[in-house]
């Protein structure tokens, strides 16, 4: 009997809680959890970049769990987008994990309780968050949410500090509210089409009542809006994520609020296709750029400032997603995918950064370059590549959204095109804000500075280094940043990739096919295929439309490029 | 049902956990009975049997994620509990509390900002009438988003 690789899907999901479940055995012998874990997540990582390169060239797939055929079994659905986030997000689990080993979190909050839960607790938020990338209906979406979300609490009051209980309670509870808010969502539209199979529900839901649809469509954006963090339901995430121990806070900040951004493309794209709404989302992304910037500047310590660009950031998700456009989509998935690894790898720079000098308070900070050249090179990199300076990939996925808005030539896209590049250029104050203060300025300058910023020789300074800044930390960091880059030099294949994921999304039969089988499909492709002819501005257009305004052309000859007028900077 | 979605978002609103906690509990549970509803008017018990029509038993999905929905909930407020029991046990606080950096922020604007306007205000005297009052006039405590908003403004209105 031939297997094929493609139906070890569920494995991205088993593989981790396997791994849990076996640290939780070896509870005594940390060595053998630190083994398991390293070793699982980099199983994980190899097999989900077997399943990438499945779907790169083989297109969406449905494994029914249990062989219960699609709308009343369990399905779990690998298709483009999906595939590459799960890759990105395993990459970017492994190395913090890496990052946190070196760091010795894990040992450090060993006194905190009989058991060490450091690494099930994060084994088991990887295979929430791959059970929600992967979740073919929406009650295992829930299911996945809620197990990562469960995993995100205990990681965030680890150790159970003052500060970390009182930011703790107000992250739970706000994400127990919106899940409820997912939950009664999930009631209200099994009671409209009697199915929770995503495909089954995107055939169904069109005939149900356009008020109906409108109130599901807005109940289910505003329980993912509050996980994705977007403007006015955002209020939560500064005040919780900067207290949690810098690794964790790094996977939170680059993974969780994805997965609600990845969610609501799913909802946008295979639920409720069509511009009913895209003004109102254009408003909030507009909003949700421009306030979360704003916060950021009033910011000094560096991991709130982060998390203050990381909500403004996910405006231009939700700006993109808004386009309906696949200029727009592709663009979307691109910067998702690097601003998953972008945010991950500031706020790990901030932890080395906090952790040779004492504090993340700018006002404290100074001569760093001067002190640490290395650290200087890991946080400019992806800070200029947050703002979007252009060489590096920020700028190639700002553009990409930014070009999709300009084709699209509305008034509300001019706003929002307008927004970006206000908002790009005002976290490029931010991030220099940071730059000039904490590097370049002098530490003697300082008014009360940390007194290690202040070491009398060079050799004292180098001991300090080597001391604070093990390779076990600085390797993964590295790494990262590494990659961040790469998404620059790979930036044809990678937004070609984009592109066909996105044209999938919006036809939409991949999908269906995939879960529901041809035969069910083929009685309703013809209608399927005229309302994304027209709902859609440029499916379709093969190559005509794209070599007009793809940004695949601009990575590929950066110097012959005239700036665009929505070019930042 | 919409009784305990009330009294519970009522309850969370309430600054102490105790209450935030039971408005959870009530609102968990306000939404399972949503979940069992959907399931439609009662009906036989879903083991299949002869010479039943499809249409008299009972839809068995909804209980079935409302079982999950319940385990769920248990699990997250006894999470809740474990929070609040050593938010007491350190703090001896049973209340919600202000995020402490946030309102240094806040304050540190404020207390920066009167000094900042009221050299704006030395500079154009000269060309105005002197209005040494105009500074104490300001708020004394200005959001965060407003100063920055006001303060990018400025230097274009001298030039």
């Amino acid at each position: 009997m031939e297997i094929d690789i493609i139906e070890f899907v569920p494995l991205a999901v088993l593989l981790p809680l396997f791994g849990a479940a076996f640290t939780f055995a070896f509870y005594r012998n940390r060595a053998t959890q630190r083994a398991i874990a390293i070793g699982t997540l980099i199983i994980t990582a190899l097999l989900q970049i077997v399943l990438l390169s499945e779907v790169w060239t083989g297109g969406a797939y449905a494994v029914n769990l249990a062989g219960w055929p699609a709308p009343y079994g369990i399905a779990m659905v690998i298709d483009r987008l999906s595939a590459l986030v799960l890759v990105i997000s395993s990459i970017i689990t492994l190395a913090v994990l890496l990052y946190a080993v070196g760091q010795g979190a894990a040992e450090e909050r060993d006194d905190a309780g009989p058991v060490s839960i450091f690494f099930p607790t994060y084994l088991i938020l990887v295979a929430g968050i791959s059970n929600a990338f992967l979740a073919g209906d929406l009650f295992n979406l829930y299911v996945g949410f809620e197990i990562f979300l469960t995993a995100s609490y205990v990681l965030l009051t680890m150790g159970g500090g003052e500060a970390r209980i009182r930011a703790g309670v107000t992250y739970v509870v706000v994400s127990i509210l919106s899940s409820m808010l997912f939950l009664i969502t999930i009631g209200l539209i099994y009671a409209a089409t009697g199915t929770v199979n995503l495909a089954d529900i995107a055939l169904k839901v069109s005939e149900l009542d356009p008020g109906m649809q409108l109130m599901l469509h807005v109940l289910l954006l505003v329980a993912f809006g509050i996980k994705a963090a977007v403007f006015p339901l955002a209020f939560w995430l500064p005040d919780s994520y900067p207290t949690a121990p810098a690794p964790v806070t790094a996977v939170f900040a680059g993974l969780l609020t994805k997965v609600g951004i990845y969610a609501m493309i799913r909802t946008e794209t295979l639920l409720f296709p069509g511009d009913r709404i895209n003004t109102g989302l254009m408003i909030v992304a507009a909003l949700t750029m421009i306030v979360g910037i704003l916060g950021a500047l009033a910011q000094t310590d560096i991991k709130r400032m982060l998390s203050f660009t990381l909500i403004s950031h996910i405006g231009y998700l939700v700006f993109g997603l808004a386009l309906s456009s696949i200029a727009g989509m592709a663009a979307t998935i691109y910067y998702v995918a690097h601003h998953i690894t972008i945010q991950t790898t500031l706020f790990l720079v901030t932890g080395l950064i906090e952790r040779r000098a004492g504090t993340a308070n700018v006002d404290r900070l100074g001569g760093l370059a001067k002190i640490s050249p290395l650290l200087g090179i890991l946080f400019f990199i992806p800070a200029m590549n947050l703002a979007g300076i252009p060489p590096f990939s920020g700028f190639l996925g700002k553009m990409g959204i930014m070009q999709g808005g300009i084709a699209e030539n509305t008034w509300i896209t001019w706003t929002l095109v307008t927004a970006s590049v206000v908002t790009s250029l005002l976290t490029l104050l931010a991030v220099s804000r940071i730059w000039s203060r904490g590097f370049w300025r002098r530490a003697e300058d300082v008014e009360d500075c940390e007194p290690i910023l202040q070491q009398k020789t060079l050799a004292h300074t180098r001991a300090a280094n080597k001391r604070l800044l093990p390779a076990s930390m600085v390797l993964p960091t590295a790494t990262l940043v590494t990659m961040s880059l790469a998404f620059t030099v790979l930036a044809g294949p990678l937004m070609d990739f984009s592109r066909t994921a996105a044209q999938d999304l919006y036809e939409r039969t991949p999908y269906l096919e995939a879960v529901l089988g041809e035969g069910r499909i083929d009685s309703v492709r013809e209608d399927l295929h005229e309302f994304t002819l027209d709902n859609m501005i440029d499916v379709d257009t093969g190559d005509d439309g794209a070599a007009e305004f793809a940004p695949v052309e601009t990575s590929l000859q950066p110097e012959s490029e005239d700036p665009e007028p929505g070019g930042d900077q | 049902m919409g009784v305990m979605l009330a009294v519970g978002i009522y309850l969370m609103l309430e600054r102490s956990l105790t209450r935030v906690v039971l408005g959870i509990i009530l609102l968990s549970n306000g939404v399972n009975l949503l979940l069992l509803q959907t399931g439609g008017r009662a009906g036989r018990a879903p083991l299949v049997q002869d010479g039943i029509d499809a249409q008299e038993y009972f839809d068995p999905l909804p209980q079935a994620l409302l079982l999950t929905a319940i385990v769920i909930a248990f699990a997250l407020v006894a999470f809740m509990l474990a929070l609040i029991y050593r938010s007491w046990v350190l703090a001896r606080q049973d209340e919600v509390t202000d995020d402490e950096e946030d309102r240094r922020v806040a304050q540190a604007v404020g207390a920066y900002d009167p000094e900042e306007d009221a050299e704006v205000d030395t500079e154009t005297s000269e060309f105005s009438d002197p209005s040494p009052d105009s500074a104490s006039d300001l708020p004394p405590v200005i959001s965060p988003a407003e100063h920055f908003r006001g303060h990018n403004d400025e230097p274009e209105e001298d030039r």
